[in-house]
Formats: structure tokens, C-alpha cells, sequence
């Protein structure tokens, strides 16, 4: 009796999470489905499975090129934020003199400033670049991942400033005494140690520059620079009224992010609960 | 000499990150801050005209800026509520000794891992579209209607839509939270013989309080900020009723050309952002209970 009952509230509980997710159902069940049949009966399985819709919507999106695009942008501005912000973040924990704490505030206190307030002089900053430096900050996908990087400081270096206080020094003495140099002392010793924050920063990060678009639609104007965000917008500016097509354009955006959770699961959720609760 | 080195290390290590980190936050933020005391329509061939703090008076004559404070503050505060009570109702259901409790955690965080644009998106189809076909064929027109083209629905929308993605991220760090929870303090009280519910509120709760305090300021500052999903979703449709602070702030700049003003707006926002910011923090550090 008790044991029927335990698997009643497990059922029970898996509906209720299943009815939890039924939007994405919808979507995918929609993008097969004709127009008439779509409108006929949206909650309904499609009749037969056509994937004409997706071999539009692949070519309408651009969407291999945005993949691209969003990867390049994605991939590289992490690996750059990583760097760098563990970098200065160790150093200033390790020199901590007046300029350090200085520093500190400075990257914790613009954490408040929101995206609104730094959109309009930052494009007018990054067209003066470009216009007087020649550095082509505007419409390249270089001048998004200099900005996503910029963006991304304050957090990593916060994050990594904290993890670097819970490190006793004693190791990183001992190389030094062995003749190290402060580059090999933190890429031998100390960048391999900080792999939990390490995480947490990439986690946290994919998810904010895979799925960012604001900031994207303003430095990126040209078709072929497109990240995936930017072509579903432009995508949907064009044809909202055919939902067959949408819903398959939509199901190809969620692919990749559903590959990337169930491949990190564990990472991705132990990666979010530490960084929100730092 | 070793002077010296060691601050050609200290550069080496920390400068290229503190000049990006400057050019992209630092500077405009300050030359924001001096963008909003002058009156100038984006184009570079026309006058940028100091206005002084004329920005700042119009704000309180704009009539659309007020509507827009109304609607973000009433979304806001629902979207809050209903984003911490299902969020601490799946924590509380998926802490518990179920067997399917890592697979529904999974399920539940997923919404927001895709992007708010796309989020708005789906939704925009499931209470537009697809609601309007379903009441024509059940003849529910009470509840299935095109949410879209109604002010008070599509705010509702909005919350639901910020609802179903925000909590199983909140979700998450209640579920820390209550993992924090000694074990034997809800045993003592269950010897106590302390029901479910006094468990809940008397024990867990008031141990629980820098979730509450991290999860509050989250979701306040997401909310407040909301934009890609304002965007996705309703558009600030129908008629500027669903329009944000950040989305007010956007057309005022890109659509209506007005950068002086735009640009006010938008260090009024940031300032609104720091106090809630702040006074918020102050007060439930206050209130945490000391293990």
C-alpha cells in the first residue's frame, strides 16, 4: 500500500514536470504540421512527420552561418574573459596594496550599472574607434567579443577574486624559490586550481553570450555577421504569420541548447547555484 | 631593480583586462553621464545643444515615462512573487526523498537555459495564435483569447512568461539553500512532534534567510531590467501598455532619436537600480538569522 502510493506521487510529480515543459511540446509538434492542420488542432501530434519546414527554415534563418557565428563569438570571448580575469584577479589578491582594493570596488560597483545606461555612449565610443583608429569595432564580430569581454570582467574577476583568497600561498612560494616566473607560477600552479571557478565562469557566461542579443543587434548590422538571437529576430520580423515554419526555425535554436544541457548538466546547475550565491 | 620587475608584473598580469574593461564600461559610462545634460538627435552632422538639467525636468512631465514606471513596478512585484513561491514550492518538492526528484529538477530548470528572445517567442505563438484557435473551437473565450491585443492580459503574459523561465533558476539556489539545513534540527523538531507546516515556517524559513535575500535581489533586478522577452513577447504592445524602463529607454534613443533625453533617462534608471540595489541588501542582511 505504501509503496503504491510512493510511485502514485513519483507519477504524479513527472506529470506535473512534463506539463511544466508542454511550450517546448507545442513548438516541436507544431513545426510538422501544415497550416490547415496547424490551426485544426494545435495540441494534436502531427499526422506525419515532414521536415520541409525545417529545410526552409534552415535556409531563411542562415542558420548554419548564425551557428557559426554564435560559436565563434561564444567560444572565444569566454576563453578570453577566463584568461584575463583570472589573471588579474590572482594578482590583485596577491599584491594587495591600495591600487588592487581600488580596483576591486571599481569592478563590484559597475556590476550595477545596467546594459541601458552604457548602450548609446558605447556605440558612439566604438564608431569614433572605428572612424579614427580604423579599428573596426562596429559590424565585425572582433569589436562584439572585445565588448562581451569588457562585459564579462566585473563577474569573473569577482569570482575568481574570491576563490583566490581560499588558496594558501605556501605553494606558489616554494615555485618561486625554485626559480619560476610569475607566468609560469600561475599557469602551472595556480590557473590548474581554480578549475571550480574556472566553470562556473564558463557556465554562467555561455549562458548570458549565447543567448545576449541586445547588445549583438546594435554592433552587428550585415547578414553574414547574424549570431543566432539576431537571426531569429529578423527571421521573425518576416514571416510571423507562418507558424509552421517558425516553430521549426524555433526548435532549431533550442536544439543546441538542449545538446549543450544534457551534455554539462551537473556543471551547468552546480555552476549556477555557486555563482548566484557568491 | 626588483621593484621594477615586480610591477612590469603587475602590469603584464592586470592591464589588459583593466584597459578593455575601461573602454567598454568606464568610458561610456562617464560620457553618458555627460550625454544627458545635452539636447541632440543621434545624427553626427547636427549640433549636440547643452541643456543643462532640462533632461531631467522633462522626465517629470513625460506622461509615457510615468505609465512606463506603473507597469514595470506592477510587473515587477508580481512577477517576484510568483517567480520565489513556485520557485521554493519545486525546491521543496525536489529535496525530498522522490525518486524522480534529479530528473524533475532537470526538467524544471530548463526553460532557462533558452534565451529570453526565444522564450518570448514560443509564447508569443502559444497565448496568441494557438489561444485564439483553441477558444474558437471549445468556445472557452474566457480564457482563450489573444492575450496580445488586450493591455491587461499581455502584462499578464509577460509575468507568466518571466515566470516560467526565472523559476527553476530560483529554484536552484533555494535548493542550496535548504540543503544548508542541518539535518538534525529537523529531526529534533520532528521529536518535538512539529508538523509539516510549522517545520516549514517556524525551521526552515527563518534558516533559510540569505536565500531569500540572494533570491529577492535576483529577481528584482532581473525583472526590473527585463528587456528581450518585452521585446519578443508583446513588442510594449498593445499601445506602449506593456512597455518597460529598459524598452522605454531603447525607443527613446533608437526609434524616437531623442540621444540627449534617451541617455537621461537611462542614468535615472541606472540610479533607481543602485538604490533598490542597496536599500534591499541593507535590510535583509538585517534580517538573516546567525547559525
Amino acid at each position: 500500500m505504501a509503496k503504491a502510493k510512493k510511485i502514485l506521487i513519483n507519477a504524479i510529480v513527472l506529470i506535473l514536470c512534463t506539463c511544466y515543459l508542454f511550450p517546448i511540446y507545442i513548438v516541436i509538434v507544431n513545426s510538422f504540421k501544415n497550416r490547415s492542420e496547424l490551426y485544426e488542432n494545435i495540441l494534436a501530434l502531427p499526422e506525419k512527420l515532414t521536415f520541409e519546414y525545417y529545410a526552409k527554415a534552415l535556409e531563411k534563418m542562415s542558420f548554419l552561418n548564425a551557428l557559426k557565428n554564435s560559436l565563434v563569438v561564444t567560444l572565444i570571448s569566454i576563453a578570453i574573459i577566463v584568461v584575463l580575469a583570472s589573471m588579474t584577479a590572482w594578482m590583485m589578491v596577491r599584491v594587495n596594496n591600495k591600487i588592487s582594493k581600488l580596483l576591486f570596488l571599481v569592478f563590484v560597483s559597475t556590476m550595477l550599472i545596467p546594459f541601458q545606461t552604457l548602450m548609446m555612449p558605447l556605440m558612439q565610443e566604438m564608431g569614433w574607434i572605428r572612424d579614427n583608429l580604423h579599428i573596426p569595432m562596429i559590424d565585425h564580430l572582433g569589436g562584439l567579443i572585445y565588448m562581451n569581454v569588457g562585459f564579462g570582467a566585473s563577474m569573473a574577476v569577482f569570482l575568481y577574486h574570491g576563490f583566490v583568497k581560499s588558496i594558501p600561498i605556501s605553494l606558489e612560494e616554494a615555485a618561486t624559490i625554485d626559480g619560476c616566473t610569475r607566468l609560469g607560477v600561475f599557469w602551472k600552479i595556480v590557473f590548474p586550481m581554480l578549475k571550480p571557478t574556472t566553470v562556473t565562469v564558463v557556465i554562467l557566461d555561455v549562458i548570458w553570450i549565447w543567448n545576449d542579443y541586445l547588445l549583438p543587434s546594435l554592433v552587428l548590422s550585415s547578414k553574414a555577421n547574424r549570431t543566432i538571437p539576431l537571426s531569429t529576430a529578423s527571421f521573425f520580423g518576416q514571416f510571423t504569420i507562418q507558424w509552421n515554419m517558425a516553430m521549426a526555425g524555433l526548435t532549431l535554436t533550442i536544439i543546441p541548447v538542449i545538446i549543450f544541457y544534457l551534455c554539462a548538466q551537473k556543471y551547468i546547475i552546480k555552476g549556477v547555484a555557486a555563482g548566484a550565491v557568491k | 631593480m626588483k621593484k621594477a620587475r615586480n610591477i612590469g608584473w603587475y602590469l603584464l598580469f592586470t592591464l589588459p583586462l583593466v584597459f578593455i574593461f575601461t573602454t567598454v564600461v568606464i568610458i561610456p559610462f562617464i560620457i553618458g553621464i555627460g550625454y544627458s545634460f545635452f539636447s541632440w538627435d543621434g545624427l553626427p552632422l547636427n549640433p549636440k545643444v547643452f541643456v543643462g538639467m532640462d533632461n531631467f525636468v522633462q522626465l517629470f512631465h513625460d506622461t509615457r515615462f510615468f505609465d512606463t514606471a506603473i507597469h514595470t513596478i506592477i510587473f515587477t512585484v508580481l512577477a517576484i512573487l510568483l517567480i520565489n513561491v513556485l520557485g521554493i514550492t519545486f525546491a521543496l518538492g525536489v529535496t525530498s526523498k522522490l525518486k524522480v526528484r534529479n530528473l524533475a529538477r532537470t526538467m524544471l530548470f530548463m526553460p532557462y537555459l533558452i534565451g529570453g528572445l526565444i522564450l518570448g517567442y514560443i509564447w508569443s505563438f502559444i497565448v496568441g495564435d494557438a489561444f485564439s484557435a483553441i477558444g474558437e473551437k471549445t468556445g472557452l473565450t474566457g480564457i482563450f483569447f489573444n492575450w496580445l491585443l488586450n493591455p491587461k492580459s499581455a502584462l499578464l503574459a509577460l509575468i507568466v512568461v518571466t515566470t516560467w523561465q526565472m523559476a527553476g533558476y530560483i529554484m536552484i539556489i533555494y535548493i542550496t539553500g535548504i540543503q544548508a539545513i542541518p539535518e538534525d534540527v529537523i529531526e529534533a523538531s520532528a521529536v518535538d512532534g512539529a508538523n509539516f507546516w510549522q517545520t516549514l515556517f517556524k525551521i526552515k524559513f527563518p534558516l533559510m534567510m540569505p536565500s531569500f535575500t540572494i533570491c529577492l535581489f535576483m529577481t528584482l533586478s532581473n525583472c526590473f531590467k527585463i528587456f528581450d522577452v518585452n521585446l519578443s513577447l508583446t513588442g510594449g504592445g498593445p499601445s506602449n501598455s506593456t512597455e518597460m524602463f529598459a524598452m522605454n529607454i531603447y525607443n527613446e534613443i533608437f526609434k524616437q532619436n531623442n540621444f540627449g533625453y534617451g541617455q537621461a533617462k537611462a542614468i535615472v534608471f541606472f540610479l533607481i537600480v543602485a538604490l533598490i540595489t542597496l536599500v534591499q541588501v541593507t535590510i535583509t542582511k538585517k534580517r538573516e538569522v546567525d547559525m
